[in-house]
This record gives structure tokens, C-alpha cells and sequence, in this order.
């Protein structure tokens, strides 16, 4: 009887399985990663606070947009990565994608709080007022409490394969947050201003303000990238101390 | 250059503590999530280290 298994996603998928492989090639990659963010972010600070042109009605508070917008897009990007590794997980039964999903929820938790921080800081001077209760302003407040909740549900189950469970549905039924924060600004009457940037749409401030911003947004991109497979290598590194291949690579050194 | 003089743009047009304290608290967090889990994986490879040694000692 020949029975073979039938592959349904490409070799790349299979092997990804492999916490070996995985920390070999995050291994790889960190190093290209880690030094394109700091360029990248080095070139954008410089480029936003020297040469991006002062907004005609905000004058320089406007710069606090370099941070905010990038760490408010991370922040979603990363959720709905955790989200859907917990899902590969829980389908596939994938190890490595729940500690994807597990290496992704502390960055992402900073980015929703710097998200959040630079908002207040920028509000201040903008609207007057620090806090509003406005729609995108609790949406990505919610953002916050999400990352908390799947942080503080690994922390509170022991087992890995069962906290990885848990957190994979609480962060997918969190999903359904993330179009709120995107269409918040049109659904309902918000100070907030509509987005800055649309794949389908020209943006609508001057070249000189948006090449920086998306310079400091792909910065964050790879900034994310890096500290994501720091924390996955160690969480393979820990999972994985009984294996061979993690003794003959510890002792080599 | 936007700005002429260093004055000028460390005050950002009266907008110097907002603009500045958001860069910092932005640098502050992206260093330390590259920092915390570089530590702890020099952490973690030293203890894994002692712990094969231990193993390898008692055989």
C-alpha cells in the first residue's frame, strides 16, 4: 500500500517546522534585519527632525508623526501576525509558529504604548488635551489591553501547548478589533485625523513629509523583524534544551 | 535644514519637550526590546552551558 502524505503547502512551510532549521536561518537573517533597521531609522530621525518641512497649522509638533504613525501601524500588524501564527499553530500544530506568536506579543504590547504615548504627547499641543474618549483613541486602547491579556494568559498557564491554545483564540477572537481601529475614523465623529497613508490613494502631504515617515515606517518594520527572532531563538533555545542539536551547539562554543 | 541655529531646533518652535520626549521614549523602547532578550540569551546560553558540563561531570 503506498501511502503518501500529501504536502499541501510549499517545502519551506515544512521545514519552518523544524525549531533547528528555524534557529539556523533566524540566525541568518538577524544580522541583515538588525543592521537595515538601524540604518534605516538612523536616516529617518535625522531626515524628520533636520529636514522634513514643518507642517503650515502644527508647526514642529507634526514631527511627533515620525514615531506615532509608524509604532500605531506596527502595533496593528503585529497583533494580526501573533493572531495569525496562533492559528497556524493551533491548525498545524506548528511549535514554532505558537512561540512566533508568543515572541510577537511583548513588541507588539511597546508599540501599541508608544502608539498611545506619542498620541497623548502630540494631543497636548494639537487638541489641548492629553486624553480624549475618542473612537481611535479607545480602539487602540482596547489594542493595549489585548496584548496585555495574551501576555498575562501565557504567563499564567503553565503548560506551553496549552497556553499557546488559549492565547491563539483570545488573540483571534481579538481580531475583530483591528477593523474598528482602521475604519474608527470614518464610522464615527472622531478628532482623530483619517489615515496617512493608503496603498490605493496618493498621500496627501507633500513628498517631503511622507519619504521620511515611510523610511522611519519600514525602520520600525525591521526593528520588529529583529527583536521578534531574538525572543523566538531564545524561546527554541529553552524549548528545545533536552535536544541534541541545541547540547553539540551550546558545548561548541 | 529647517532650522538655523542649534537653539532653534532644540526648541522645535515652542514645541521642543513634546517633540523630543516622543523621540526618546521611542529610542528608550526600541533599545530595551533589543536589549532584554540579547541578555537573556547570553543568560540562557551560559546556564545551558553549565548544565551540559554538570551532565558531562557526572558520567
Amino acid at each position: 500500500m503506498n501511502m503518501q502524505k500529501k504536502q499541501l503547502m510549499p517545502k519551506w512551510f515544512y521545514q519552518m517546522a523544524s525549531p533547528k532549521w528555524c534557529y539556523k536561518i533566524t540566525g541568518k537573517l538577524l544580522p541583515l534585519f538588525s543592521c537595515t533597521g538601524l540604518a534605516l531609522l538612523l536616516l529617518g530621525t535625522v531626515w524628520a527632525l533636520l529636514y522634513a518641512p514643518e507642517d503650515y497649522q502644527q508647526g514642529n509638533s507634526f514631527r511627533i508623526i515620525y514615531i506615532h504613525v509608524p509604532s500605531a501601524i506596527l502595533a496593528q500588524s503585529i497583533y494580526v501576525t501573533m493572531a495569525l501564527a496562533g492559528a497556524v499553530g493551533i491548525i498545524w500544530k506548528m511549535k514554532i509558529a505558537d512561540m512566533v506568536a508568543y515572541a510577537c506579543a511583548p513588541v507588539g504590547a511597546s508599540m501599541a504604548f508608544l502608539a498611545l504615548i506619542t498620541g497623548a504627547i502630540w494631543g497636548k499641543p494639537t487638541w489641548g488635551s492629553w486624553w480624549v474618549w475618542d473612537a481611535r483613541l479607545t480602539s487602540m486602547l482596547i489594542l493595549l489591553f489585548l496584548y496585555f491579556g495574551v501576555m498575562a494568559l501565557y504567563a499564567a498557564m503553565g503548560k506551553p501547548s496549552r497556553a499557546a491554545r488559549a492565547t491563539a483564540i483570545l488573540s483571534l477572537v481579538g481580531l475583530v478589533n483591528i477593523p474598528i481601529i482602521k475604519y474608527s475614523v470614518e464610522w464615527w465623529n472622531t478628532l482623530h485625523q483619517p489615515a496617512t497613508f493608503s496603498l490605493t490613494e496618493k498621500p496627501a502631504m507633500p513628498v517631503q513629509m511622507w519619504l521620511p515617515l515611510l523610511v522611519m515606517v519600514l525602520g520600525f518594520y525591521c526593528f520588529f523583524a529583529t527583536a521578534m527572532m531574538l525572543r523566538l531563538r531564545n524561546e527554541i533555545l529553552s524549548r528545545e534544551k533536552r535536544t541534541n542539536w541545541v547540547k553539540e551547539l551550546v558545548t561548541k562554543v | 535644514m529647517q532650522f538655523d541655529t542649534w537653539v532653534e531646533f532644540v526648541d522645535m518652535g515652542g514645541h521642543g519637550l513634546y517633540v523630543w520626549l516622543s523621540f526618546a521614549i521611542a529610542a528608550g523602547i526600541i533599545i530595551i526590546n533589543v536589549m532584554l532578550p540579547w541578555i537573556n540569551q547570553k543568560k540562557l546560553i551560559g546556564s545551558l552551558q553549565r548544565k551540559f558540563q554538570r551532565e558531562g561531570d557526572l558520567k
